[in-house]
């Protein structure tokens, strides 16, 4: 009925359009008289006042109605211009307010994981220091290879910042102290026993206690690290106090996790994590939530509280925490947030519930080039070749550590990173194409209006690493702000960063972004510029700066 | 892949031989797409690239072209009183056409791509792109009897001086095209205003003159005979025939003036005198569409050219003072190349505006100002070069007009 009634004011408005149209090209013919002009022009006039004074009137009728506590139904009004082009919000958000992020782009890969949940036996887990950015180096290591250790028994710290420890995910032996370039530490791994035996730890109560002692009780058992500063995605300093607490609920990237998988039996640790965040923020916890389909979100979700629900609607990346957090409590200069992501919650409350560091991790296998797409069930910091063995088909490709638009290039002797919750395997795409730049083989992701892709909306692609042409200055303009549904001018800023201009960055922006945000600009950009590292480079300086 | 293989194996040493190095990655990467993979960042990238980009823009001219060819055989036949029908003399005309836009088009490029692959050599990078768009625009915007030698100043002015010296491809402050025929219109004036330089062979067939036909007519007139063809036999212009564009008329005598000489449909479907490849403008219509369609041009430029025109147009009809003010603002769009200039020139991304709000306001201005250009100066009654090289001056300034109110919004945020 609802669809019917926009159909027909739809219809009736490209309709007058088009006999506005007709009636100009006649007016050229006749060239004598624009009666018909006049006219036509005249009555789209009088039917945008209308349905302004409609709308207006409407408003004024709810304020009205809202001074005097008077709740009154939300009626159609029949011909409203701005209600036209607007889908109606999913009944289970309840009325409450839904942003919808018209720009972003989803990609729509093979290979989408299904909701099945498996166990895989993974043998060897690794601690690996580089997954925190901004620790020096060579970190303090309280283990040596043979000892054992427990689930949640400290691991390392960072000699600049040693109250915060960094604990096994597992329980085991240390096997290998592995190290990199000028020999920094890049993995610790352990073989992990067949049963993992947790350190049994004494949580603080999370209603009662003080805040120092839940912070310091955090710090010494590893809860610390599962904090990500916002601005520069760093881990929050012992002192710091966050502005607000963000955490998003759903996964918009190519490929991603289920929530709802996750979350399954995991309600009350969730809840559990949400009110130990509400104890640590001088603000509030906000939970997005997610508006794009037909069924509601999870019930752990909808039902959450001790949080704001913040409910998002929209193509990728409007399930960016970064993009929720724009739309929610902007970052200014100065402040911090802190994000999580929904298994890190889940840690979270189980530590402050049961005093055990529960490292249990859901992660995704997809690609096309995947066997059998599935959720898996495993541990921080797993092996990735452990993960994915058996289950990929073909010998040249590249297995991401992470989605295909902000992931980290790794391979099988590689450990997954401590936030990791997605791998995804695509082909590479080291091949020649004949006059591939204008007629290409094969069906590729774009958004340019230039290749058929819009008459085949539900396509799914292969999709390899081909850069599909070279690197260029900047030409196309406008083209980043089509797909990040931020009030931002990337472009713009990006220039900044490239020529060092800190009041520039700062002023458009830059401590709103993270690489994951503009990995979709990235993606779309026509002269291949690398915006996730140029982006780093200026967070970097601005970090420097202090 | 065998062909790849071949290529692959007759690779000049980079180090060597800079300059055919450069030539054959030029023509390598334009046979087929390089096999590079993404690094760090994005995994995967979106299929648009630069190449892509600019041959669609080239891509969206041809129509131009081929009506641009035609119409200059068509003109010069025109003049002499001959073939007065549009399709009349058809092969006459079309081989008439050729013979002019031939060589313009061939040194055009010659020029240009010879000094982009000489500073890419030197400068040890890939050729880029911007070049096939230049190159394709600039012989359509010259009168079609302009000097070679002219036209190779011009190529050669644009691409060093307003290109290259800043640093290439996306580096330009101003629109190449534009100041390729902005150095002749200032350099060589007369080669490329007044009423004498549109038609083709014009300067050759008035009285007393015997129409100048080369060595290429000569070809084609055996051609022809052999074939049972007419040939080129040249003649003298008929009397009245003055070669006058519609907006030199409507400088003199308004609409009416105009009216006079060519009729409505005559301006829209172009078979009038002009610039090569701006008269048409269906075709051009045809390619603006191609671009807003494949959202390679910027729609809000070009409304905003429209609306400026508009405004501008209906301010001088109520202003009223001379015949060509009151020119109905809807008819200016038939005269001169108002189109040709919104879909192809003004929407260059990288000398326009760059925000969302300022491309509207660029255009608007563009078109405000072109419209001032073309009925207020009485030196040379087209506007839209001067007023796009003007706006692209002040582009970035429209840019920080919208990206100023919105940096003191985030200050006050961050301070609130």
């Amino acid at each position: 009925m609802h669809t019917n009634h926009k159909f027909f004011s739809k219809l009736l408005l490209s309709t007058a359009l088009l006999i506005s149209v007709n009636s100009l090209s006649a007016q050229n013919a006749a060239g004598d008289t624009n009666v018909y002009l006049i006219a036509i022009l005249i009555v789209i006039g009088a039917l945008i006042l209308v349905s302004a004074i409609l709308t207006l009137s409407q408003n004024f009728i709810s304020i009205e109605a809202a001074k005097f506590g008077v709740e009154i139904e939300e009626k159609d009004n029949g011909f409203s211009l701005s209600n036209l082009w607007k889908e109606a919000n999913p009944l289970y958000t309840n009325g409450t307010p839904v942003t919808e992020l018209k720009k972003g782009h989803d990609i729509l890969l093979k290979g989408k994981p299904s909701s099945e949940l498996i166990k895989k036996n993974v043998k060897r887990f690794a601690v690996n220091p580089k997954s925190f950015r901004g620790l020096s180096p060579i970190p303090k290591v309280l283990v040596e290879v043979g000892d054992e250790v427990k689930a949640g028994d400290p691991i390392y710290y960072d000699k600049k910042n040693p109250v915060v420890k960094f604990v096994a995910p597992v329980s085991g032996e240390v096997i290998e102290i592995n190290r990199g370039e000028k020999r920094a530490i890049t993995d610790i791994v352990i073989l992990a026993d067949s049963e993992v035996k947790h350190a049994q730890l004494d949580p603080p109560s999370i209603n009662e206690a003080s805040r120092d002692d839940i912070v310091s009780f955090l710090l010494s058992s590893g809860g610390w690290t599962l904090f990500n500063q916002r601005p520069y995605d760093i881990l929050p300093a012992h002192d710091a106090v966050p502005t607000n607490i963000f955490i998003s609920t759903f996964n918009t990237s190519p490929l991603s996790p289920d929530s709802s998988v996750i979350i399954e039996g995991q309600g009350d640790l969730f809840q559990k994590g949400l009110d130990t965040l509400n104890r640590l923020t001088s603000g509030q916890v906000f939970l997005g939530l997610c508006a794009n389909f037909d069924d509601a979100p999870h019930e752990v979700f909808t039902g959450a509280d001790n949080v704001v629900k913040k409910w998002f609607k929209g193509k990728h990346p409007s399930g960016n925490v970064g993009i929720q957090i724009h739309h929610t409590a902007p970052i200014a200069a100065g402040q911090t947030v802190w994000t999580l992501s929904v298994q890190e919650v889940i840690t979270l409350g189980e530590l402050m519930h049961k005093g055990i560091f529960n490292a249990r991790r859901i992660v995704v296998i997809g690609g096309a080039n995947v066997i059998n797409p599935v959720h898996v069930e495993t541990y921080i910091g797993a092996n990735v070749g452990e993960l994915v063995k058996d289950n990929i088909q073909g010998d040249n490709n590249r297995i991401i550590d992470g989605d295909v638009l902000s992931g980290k290039q790794t391979k099988d002797s590689n450990y997954l990173g401590f936030r990791s919750d997605q791998i995804s395997v695509i082909e590479e795409g080291d091949y020649y194409e004949i006059f591939g730049w204008l007629v290409p083989i094969k069906a590729r992701p774009t958004i340019s209006g230039t290749f058929p892709n819009f008459l085949y909306p539900n396509l799914e692609f292969d999709g390899d690493t081909n850069t599909h042409g070279e690197r260029r200055a900047f030409v196309m303009s406008g083209e980043y702000e089509k797909v990040l549904p931020m009030d931002l001018y990337p472009q713009h800023l990006m220039k900044a960063i490239m020529t060092g201009d800190f009041e520039q960055m700062e002023g458009l922006g830059i401590y709103e972004l993270s690489e994951e945000d503009v990995a979709l600009c990235e993606f779309v950009c026509t002269s291949k510029m690398p915006l996730q590292n140029i982006l780093r480079d200026g967070l970097d300086m601005m970090r420097e700066q202090g | 892949m065998g062909l790849i293989q071949y290529f692959k194996k007759i690779e000049p040493d980079k180090k060597k031989s800079p300059f055919l190095h450069t030539a054959y990655d030029a023509f390598f990467t334009f046979l087929a797409s390089p096999n590079s993979v993404t690094k760090d960042g994005v995994h995967m990238r979106d299929g648009m690239d630069l190449k892509r980009t600019m041959v669609h823009v080239v891509l969206a001219m041809q129509l131009c072209y081929v009506f641009g060819t035609y119409n200059i055989g068509h003109q010069h036949f025109t003049a002499m009183g001959e073939y007065l029908g549009f399709l009349e003399g058809f092969h006459l005309k079309l081989a008439h056409g050729l013979i002019k836009l031939f060589p313009i088009f061939v040194v055009t490029h010659v020029v240009g791509l010879g000094i982009e692959f000489w500073y890419a050599a030197k400068k040890g990078h890939a050729v880029e792109e911007g070049f096939l768009v230049s190159g394709a625009l600039i012989p359509l915007i010259m009168p079609p009897d302009l000097p070679i030698w002219i036209l190779v100043l011009s190529v050669a002015f644009a691409v060093i001086l307003v290109k290259e010296a800043f640093g290439g491809t996306g580096m330009n402050i101003w629109n190449v095209a534009l100041m390729a025929r902005l150095f002749v219109f200032f350099a060589y004036p007369t080669t490329i205003s007044g009423d004498d330089v549109w038609v083709s062979g014009f300067e050759h067939i008035r009285a007393g003159y015997a129409a100048d036909y080369g060595w290429a007519h000569n070809l084609f007139n055996g051609l022809f005979g052999a074939m049972g063809l007419d040939k080129f036999t040249g003649g003298q212009v008929v009397d009245g025939f003055t070669g006058a564009t519609p907006l030199a008329l409507a400088y003199q005598g308004g609409w009416e003036a105009v009216t006079a000489v060519y009729s409505v449909s005559d301006m829209w479907w172009g078979t009038i005198p002009g610039s090569i490849g701006e008269t048409s403008k269906p075709f051009i219509l045809f390619g603006a569409i191609f671009l807003l369609v494949t959202r390679i041009a910027s729609w809000r430029i070009m409304l905003g050219m429209v609306l400026g025109a508009s405004l501008m147009a209906i301010i001088l009809n109520a202003w009223d003072a001379t015949p060509f003010m009151n020119v109905p603002w809807y008819y200016q769009f038939y005269m001169g190349s108002f189109f040709f200039a919104m879909a192809f020139m003004a929407t260059d991304p990288v000398t326009a505006a760059s925000t969302n709000g300022g491309k509207i306001a660029y255009g608007f201005l563009i078109g405000f100002i072109g419209m001032i250009v073309r009925v207020l100066n009485p030196a040379y009654p087209e506007g839209w070069m001067l007023a796009i090289i003007f706006m692209n001056t002040f582009a970035p300034l429209l840019d920080r007009l919208v990206l100023n109110p919105h940096i003191a919004r985030r200050k006050k945020l961050a301070h609130a």
